[in-house]
C-alpha cells in the first residue's frame, strides 16, 4: 500500500501480459529484460504528466498494444521484398527485417574488410558475452520506451566496423511489415564503429499498421566519421530511440525523414564522450491528416570543444501535429561548446499545430549556446512577390514549401541519399491538392 | 495608343483611403515619370496595378491595352504583361535565382499559350542580360536576393524585368539606396529595355534618376490624385521648388 498506482490501461495490461507469455521464448538478456520489465511496471506507459512525453501521451495514444509479431513465413517475406524503395536508388548493402525479424536471404551479406555483421537474436541465443556487456550501455536512461523495448527485444541487426575501416557503401538496416494483421515489433540494434572508421548508415523504416519500439545504440570512436539517416513512415504507431555515444575530434551527422508518418516518437540521445567532435543533428517532417511527429532530443555536452548543431524543419498541413523538444545540456567542465539549435515549422492549414520546447541547460561559463524557434504560414509577401511575377498561387505556395525543406535536405552529404529524400518530399508535396 | 489607362482611381488600405480618383494615361513606348511627396500614394498605385491583396480599390478602372485588369490575380496580370520592380525586393530563401526566374517565365509562356523556351536559350538569355548588369553567375544560382546587398537587389529586379520582357514595367523608387554607379547601372539595364511597344513608368521622390532614365512625361502626383502633368523640365523645376506647392494647392 505503500505506493499509489494509476489503474493499468488495456494497453499496458496487454503489454504486461505480452511479456508474461514471451519471456520463455525471448532470446537471451533475461536479467536485463526482467529488470526492464520492473522498470515499466513501475513507471506504466509514459503519458503527459511525464514531462518528456508531455505531448505524446502514450496512453492516450495507445489504445491497444498489438500482440508480437509472428516471424514471417515465405509470404509474408515475399511482401516485403521490394521494402526499402524510398532509397532505392541509392547503393546501399541492404541488411532486411521483416516484422522485427532478420531475413539474411534478403539481405547482402557480402564480405567486406573490417565490417562484422550479425544477429541480435542469434547472438543473445548464443550467450555472446561481448553483447551481454554492451547492450543497454551506451547510454543509460530511465526512459520507459527504450525500458519496454530492453524487455521484449527481438532481433536487430549488431554491426562492428572495425578501426580506420572506411565502409564502400552505405549500409541500409531496412525494417518493413510484412502488412499482415496488426501486431507489433520491439527491434534492437548495435552498432559500433571504432576509432577512425568511416560509415554510412540508414535505418529505414516502412510499417503497416502495426507498432514499433526501434532502439539502435550507436557507438562512434575516436576521429569516426559517421553519417545517420533515419527515414520513417508508418501507418501505425513508431517509436524510436536512438542511443548514441560520440568519441573525439569525430563527426557525427544524423538526419531524420518522417513522411507519411501516422504517429511517431523520434527520440535522440547523443552524448559528446570526447573534445574536438562536430555534430549535424537535422531533420525534417512532412506531416498531413492527423499525423502526429514528435522528436526529442536529449543532447549531452559532457566534453568541452564540441560543436552542434541541431536544426528541424516540419511543414504541418491539415489536422496534423509536429512536437519538437530539444534538450541540451552542457556541463560544468564542458568549456567552449559551441552549439546551435534552431526549429522551424511551416503552417499549411489553420487546425495543424506545432509545439516547440528548447530547453539549454548550461553548467559551464565558456560556451557559445543559443536556440530559435519559428512557426508560421507560407508568407503572404513572398507568394506575392512570385505571384507578381506571374507564378500562380498554388505553384508559388509549392515552390515556397519546396524550398523550405529542400534548404535542410541540401544538409546531407550524401548525393544519392539528398536526392532521393527530395524526390520523397517532392512526391509528398505532389499529393497536396 | 494608350497601353494603361487608370480612370477615377480611388483606393483604400486598411481602411484609410490613399488614392482619391486618380486618372493617368501611359501611351505606348512612353516612359513615364511619377513623382510626388512622400504619402502621396506613389507606392500604393505600383501595388494596386500590381493586384496586392489589402489593397482595396472602391472605385475606378484600370485598362491594360484595352483590358480591365483589376479583377485579374497578379500573375494573371504578369502574363498579361505587367512587371513590379519594388522598392523593397524580398529575399525566397531556398529558390535559387535561376530556378525562379525559369519558373516565372514558363508559367506566363503557358498562361500564354506558349510553349517553354527552351534551356539553352533560356540561359543564354539570363546570361546576356546578367552581364550588362554586372551579375555574376554565383548570384544567380544563390537563393533569390538572400544576402544580396541594396544594390544587387536592385539589380536583380532589372534582371528579371528583361528577362521577363512585360509591356508594362513600373519601378517603384528603384533609385532609393543605391549610389551613384549602380544607380548608372540600372538606369543603363532599363533604358536597354525602351522601345516603341514597351512602356514604362518610373516613380521617385528625386529627380536624379531621370538624368539617366530621361522620360518622354513627368506625372507629379498629391494626395492620392495625379496633380500636374508635364515634360522632363517638370522634374527640374519640382527639384528646385520642392512638392509645396502642390500641398498647399490641395489645401486652397
Amino acid at each position: 500500500m505503500a505506493e499509489l498506482r494509476a489503474i493499468k490501461t488495456p494497453a499496458e495490461q496487454a503489454l504486461t501480459a505480452a511479456y508474461e507469455t514471451a519471456r520463455g521464448k525471448l532470446p537471451g538478456a533475461a536479467a536485463l529484460r526482467a529488470g526492464a520489465f520492473k522498470q515499466f511496471e513501475r513507471q506504466g506507459l509514459p503519458n503527459r504528466r511525464v514531462e518528456e512525453w508531455k505531448y505524446t501521451d502514450l496512453r492516450a495514444l495507445m489504445r491497444e498494444a498489438y500482440p508480437l509479431a509472428a516471424p514471417p513465413d515465405a509470404a509474408a517475406k515475399a511482401r516485403a521484398k521490394d521494402a526499402g524503395r524510398l532509397l532505392a536508388g541509392v547503393d546501399c548493402r541492404r541488411l532486411v527485417f521483416v516484422d522485427g525479424v532478420f531475413v539474411p536471404e534478403l539481405s547482402d551479406l557480402v564480405e567486406e574488410s573490417g565490417l562484422t555483421i550479425g544477429s541480435l537474436a542469434a547472438q543473445l541465443s548464443a550467450s555472446d558475452p561481448q553483447l551481454a556487456a554492451d547492450l543497454g550501455k551506451t547510454i543509460e536512461t530511465d526512459d520507459v520506451a527504450i525500458a519496454l523495448n530492453s524487455a521484449l527485444m527481438g532481433d536487430g541487426a549488431v554491426i562492428h566496423v572495425a578501426a580506420g575501416t572506411a565502409l564502400k557503401r552505405p549500409i541500409q538496416l531496412v525494417f518493413a511489415s510484412s502488412g499482415g494483421s496488426a501486431s507489433s515489433a520491439f527491434v534492437r540494434s548495435l552498432v559500433e564503429i571504432e576509432n577512425n572508421a568511416k560509415v554510412t548508415l540508414i535505418e529505414t523504416h516502412e510499417g503497416g499498421a502495426d507498432q514499433i519500439n526501434a532502439v539502435l545504440e550507436l557507438k562512434a570512436g575516436d576521429d569516426a566519421s559517421v553519417d545517420y539517416i533515419k527515414t520513417t513512415q508508418t501507418q501505425g504507431l513508431h517509436i524510436g530511440s536512438l542511443l548514441a555515444e560520440i568519441g573525439a575530434n569525430a563527426v557525427f551527422n544524423s538526419f531524420a525523414f518522417n513522411a507519411e508518418a501516422r504517429i511517431v516518437r523520434n527520440q535522440m540521445f547523443v552524448h559528446f564522450a570526447g573534445e574536438g567532435t562536430k555534430a549535424g543533428i537535422r531533420g525534417v517532417t512532412l506531416a498531413r491528416g492527423k499525423d502526429h511527429v514528435d522528436t526529442t532530443l536529449f543532447i549531452d555536452h559532457a566534453v568541452g570543444h564540441c560543436e552542434s548543431r541541431e536544426q528541424f524543419r516540419s511543414v504541418l498541413d491539415d489536422e496534423s501535429r509536429g512536437v519538437f523538444q530539444g534538450k541540451i545540456v552542457v556541463r560544468a567542465h564542458a568549456q567552449k561548446t559551441d552549439a546551435k539549435m534552431m526549429t522551424r515549422a511551416l503552417l499549411l492549414s489553420e487546425d495543424a499545430e506545432a509545439d516547440n520546447k528548447p530547453e539549454l541547460e548550461i553548467f559551464a561559463d565558456d560556451v557559445v549556446c543559443g536556440h530559435g524557434a519559428t512557426t508560421s504560414a507560407p508568407s503572404e509577401e513572398l507568394k506575392f512577390y512570385l505571384r507578381s511575377r506571374g507564378i500562380p498561387e498554388p505553384e508559388a505556395e509549392a515552390l515556397l514549401v519546396q524550398a523550405f525543406v529542400g534548404e535542410a535536405i541540401e544538409e546531407i552529404g550524401h548525393e544519392g541519399i539528398r536526392q532521393a529524400l527530395m524526390i520523397a518530399a517532392l512526391k509528398w508535396l505532389g499529393a497536396r491538392s | 495608343m494608350a497601353l494603361l489607362e487608370v480612370k477615377n482611381l480611388h483606393v483604400e488600405v486598411e481602411g484609410k483611403k490613399i488614392l482619391n480618383g486618380l486618372n493617368l494615361t501611359v501611351e505606348k513606348g512612353q516612359v513615364a515619370a511619377i513623382m510626388g511627396p512622400n504619402g502621396s500614394g506613389k507606392s500604393t498605385l505600383a501595388y494596386v496595378l500590381a493586384g496586392k491583396d489589402s489593397y482595396v480599390v472602391t472605385e475606378g478602372e484600370v485598362k491594360l491595352d484595352g483590358e480591365n485588369i483589376l479583377k485579374m490575380a497578379p500573375d494573371e496580370r504578369a502574363a498579361k504583361g505587367l512587371f513590379l520592380a519594388f522598392q523593397y525586393p524580398v529575399e525566397v530563401p531556398g529558390v535559387a535565382t535561376m530556378t525562379f526566374l525559369r519558373t516565372a517565365l514558363n508559367a506566363q509562356r503557358k498562361a500564354r499559350g506558349q510553349s517553354e523556351l527552351s534551356t539553352p536559350e533560356f540561359i543564354k538569355r539570363v546570361r546576356e542580360t546578367a552581364g550588362h548588369l554586372g551579375i555574376d553567375q554565383e548570384m544567380l544560382r544563390r537563393a533569390v536576393n538572400v544576402g544580396f546587398s541594396g544594390g544587387e537587389k536592385k539589380r536583380n529586379e532589372i534582371l528579371q524585368m528583361a528577362v521577363l520582357a512585360p509591356r508594362l514595367s513600373v519601378l517603384d523608387e528603384t533609385d532609393s539606396g543605391l549610389d551613384i554607379d549602380a544607380l548608372k547601372i540600372v538606369a543603363d539595364g532599363v533604358n536597354r529595355l525602351r522601345s516603341p511597344d514597351r512602356s514604362m513608368i518610373v516613380i521617385t521622390h528625386y529627380q536624379r534618376l531621370l538624368n539617366y532614365i530621361v522620360p518622354d512625361v513627368v506625372h507629379v502626383m498629391a494626395k492620392g490624385r495625379v496633380v500636374k502633368t508635364g515634360g522632363k523640365e517638370l522634374a527640374l523645376e519640382l527639384e528646385a521648388k520642392g512638392y509645396a506647392q502642390f500641398q498647399e494647392e490641395e489645401a486652397a
